[in-house]
């Protein structure tokens, strides 16, 4: 290490030693997404067909709507583990629901409503109760999901309307299904509400000082409650999307989305301290996770290895701006 | 950046010269398992290359997720359809789920056939079942039975509580159970979602909850090794008897050190044989599969379609003390 200790230095801005970096993200992503788009085509004859890619999107699409509210939350320094729990207890409700005769409107009415009092419910204890969302939500993680299992048991809800099935397995045009294109709507308001309203500008600034944020008179408990709501609502409409693909309900849906979701916003370049980040990267990244499960999928790698594959992808893209700051402070010992 | 580049490109090219093979003009019919990393399903496909070699235009795609959920399992199924395959023999983790994504297959003229865990008789055209279901549950309980002639407390540690084959067997269990085993109790049963760690929470949790425990039943290779293991950590060999479905290979020494009596198991190779035979029938011969329909499965026989076009390949086989050295060797 260097011989005297660096002087405690206090950034106007967090983000800054990352800005340089972050202005050149979303083009590192966009050059990894064409890289893995080209050697799949290469790799595999099947790839390059309209069906093939049509499929493919489904790999992404539910988490990526998670993924888009969860960025947001992130940005604003805190985290929601029970998505994926969310998801599988809005799933349950629909299912009870069917069994009472309720049509499709109802269906994805519950979903989303489910979706957002969970939603609100987090909220609620992270802000009102000032507990930190990490362990907030790991409680609520086993609690959705041990509802859902204490109402299902080992049994599963099915005969779903078959007007239901249009939301996970239908086209709106050609090869664009429903699911791809609600998420690229998604993302589009998305993108609009962080980066071009002062709600955006406000979730930012709470991420890189709440209490200074205070002081300035941003609602921080407010916009951090709205955040909550929203993911849970994004995990209600990401039920109504994967019950109405499965065509069926099992507690166990939706098992270990909450961390696709969470690895979509990080490999984004979505700061997991909080602070900085981009909608466009978490959708290039949704679809590099797409790209690559789907990829090697063709290719029938064994699913560890892509594990290995998607680990090593998320360690070395967390790692490059770091790796990047200290070579340019040159302390790189 | 370049390097992360350069690791794409290698690993994405070493992989697709792993599977170049397979891009011959023979009939593609893909293995699919609840997950890999199983030895059980290891064993299948040791039995369905056997019988692609027999049938000589045949190449068999083993496949399957790492997490044993519907969902990548339909990302794997997704993949298969890509790129074109003739059959797929999927041995389902959830028997709905997989319903849509097999009938898009199916429509896209894809052979589907389930074998081992069953998916719903819309979403494939026939099912082979490894065993008889009843037959399978009466064979669990009686290997505790067998052992236990003054009859006592039993529990049965299954896999997940979504698991379709085994809740079927539990199912036919607890229906014979009154009749033919009147002296024996099931007093509970638990899941430990065929992971280790779990399974073996479960059965020590089992064990501290019924002292008076006789034998534990586990219809899982997974859950059977780790209740055994707990017993012999906790010095009740001859207390509590080990039971279930288990392969030879892993459980030989459970049966050595008298953690347990006696198991039992179809035989995997066989059923991963006659997986492939039947897609082959269906797939190639285009025979049709309705109920009454009589198929060939090569060495292992034939086997005749219920009406819901389910088949039974053969019953469990008992493991101990004088047969588990020969078999552990197989598999």
């Amino acid at each position: 290490m260097t011989d005297t200790p660096a002087p405690r230095h206090i950034p106007d801005r967090l983000d800054k030693p990352l800005s340089s970096a972050i202005f050149s993200w979303e083009a590192l992503l966009v050059v990894i997404a064409v890289a893995i788009f080209a050697v799949n085509s290469f790799a595999s004859p099947y790839f390059l067909d309209p069906w093939s890619l049509s499929d493919l999107t489904f790999n992404f699409t539910e988490k990526g709507l998670i993924a888009l509210a969860m960025a947001l939350l992130i940005i604003s320094g805190e985290i929601d583990l029970s998505v994926a729990a969310i998801v599988a207890l809005a799933s349950t409700m629909m299912g009870m629901a069917v069994q009472t005769g309720a049509g499709t409107p109802v269906l994805v009415l519950i979903g989303i409503a489910v979706g957002l009092a969970c939603g609100a419910f987090n909220g609620l204890l992270v802000t009102r109760l000032g507990l930190p969302s990490i362990v907030v939500t790991i409680g609520t993680m086993s609690l959705f999901r041990g509802i859902a299992f204490i109402i299902l048991g080992d049994q599963a809800y099915k005969g779903y309307p078959e007007s239901f099935a249009f939301f996970g397995q239908g086209y709106v045009w050609w090869v664009f299904s429903f699911e791809l294109a609600l998420f690229l709507f998604a993302a589009l308001i998305y993108w609009f509400v962080l980066h071009r309203t002062s709600f955006g500008r406000r979730v930012f600034a709470i991420g890189n000082n709440p209490v200074a944020c205070q002081f300035s008179g941003v609602r921080v408990d407010r916009i951090k409650f709205i955040l909550f709501c929203l993911t849970g609502l994004m995990s209600g409409i990401a039920s109504v999307l994967i019950t109405s693909r499965l065509g069926s309900t099992r507690p166990s849906i939706a098992q270990g989305y909450e961390l696709e979701a969470i690895t979509m916003v990080v490999l984004g370049g979505v700061s997991i301290l909080g602070g900085a980040g981009s909608i466009l990267g978490v959708v290039l990244a949704a679809f590099i996770m797409g790209l690559v499960t789907f990829g090697l999928g063709l290719l029938n790698v064994p699913g560890i290895v892509m594990s290995i594959f998607i680990g090593l992808l998320l360690i070395i893209v967390i790692a490059l701006p770091i790796v990047w700051r200290r070579l340019r402070q040159g302390r790189f010992a | 950046m370049s390097f992360l580049k350069k690791l794409l490109v290698t690993a994405a090219f070493s992989a697709a010269m792993f599977v170049n093979a397979a891009y011959a003009e023979n009939v593609k019919i893909a293995l699919v398992v609840k997950s890999l990393g199983n030895g059980f399903f290891d064993a299948a496909n040791k039995g369905a290359e056997e019988a692609a070699k027999e049938l000589g235009d045949v190449d068999v795609i083993y496949t399957g997720p790492t997490k044993a959920t519907a969902e990548a399992q339909i990302e794997v199924i997704n993949s298969l359809i890509a790129q074109k395959v003739n059959a797929i023999a999927v041995s389902a983790n959830d028997a709905d789920a997989l319903v849509p994504v097999l009938k898009k297959a199916m429509d896209r003229g894809i052979t589907v056939i389930s074998w081992d865990s069953g998916v719903a008789k819309e979403g494939r055209q026939l099912h082979l079942n490894p065993s008889d279901t009843g037959l399978i549950g009466e064979t669990i309980i009686k290997l505790a039975a067998d052992y236990l002639p003054e009859g006592g407390d039993v529990a049965i540690l299954s896999a997940s509580s979504t698991a379709t084959n085994q809740n079927a067997w539990i199912e036919a269990a607890k229906k014979v159970l009154p009749e033919k085993f009147p002296k024996i109790k099931l007093v509970a049963t638990v899941y430990g979602d065929d992971d280790s760690a779990k399974s073996t929470d479960e059965a020590k949790g089992l064990l501290k909850s019924y002292p008076n425990l006789k034998a534990i039943i586990a219809p899982t290779t997974v859950g059977v090794v780790a209740a055994a293991q707990v017993v012999t950590d906790e010095n009740l060999i001859g207390k509590v008897n080990v039971t279930g479905l288990a392969l030879p290979s892993e459980f030989k020494k459970f049966i050595d050190n008298g953690a347990s009596q006696a198991v039992a198991l179809w035989n995997p190779i066989d059923l991963g044989y006659s997986a492939i035979y039947l897609a082959h029938d269906l797939a190639v011969k285009k025979e049709e599969a309705k109920p009454g329909a009589t198929l060939s499965i090569g060495r292992v026989g034939k086997v005749t379609l219920d009406d819901t076009n389910s088949a039974a390949m053969a019953p469990p086989f008992q493991f101990d003390k004088t047969n588990i050295e020969k078999f552990s060797k197989i598999y």
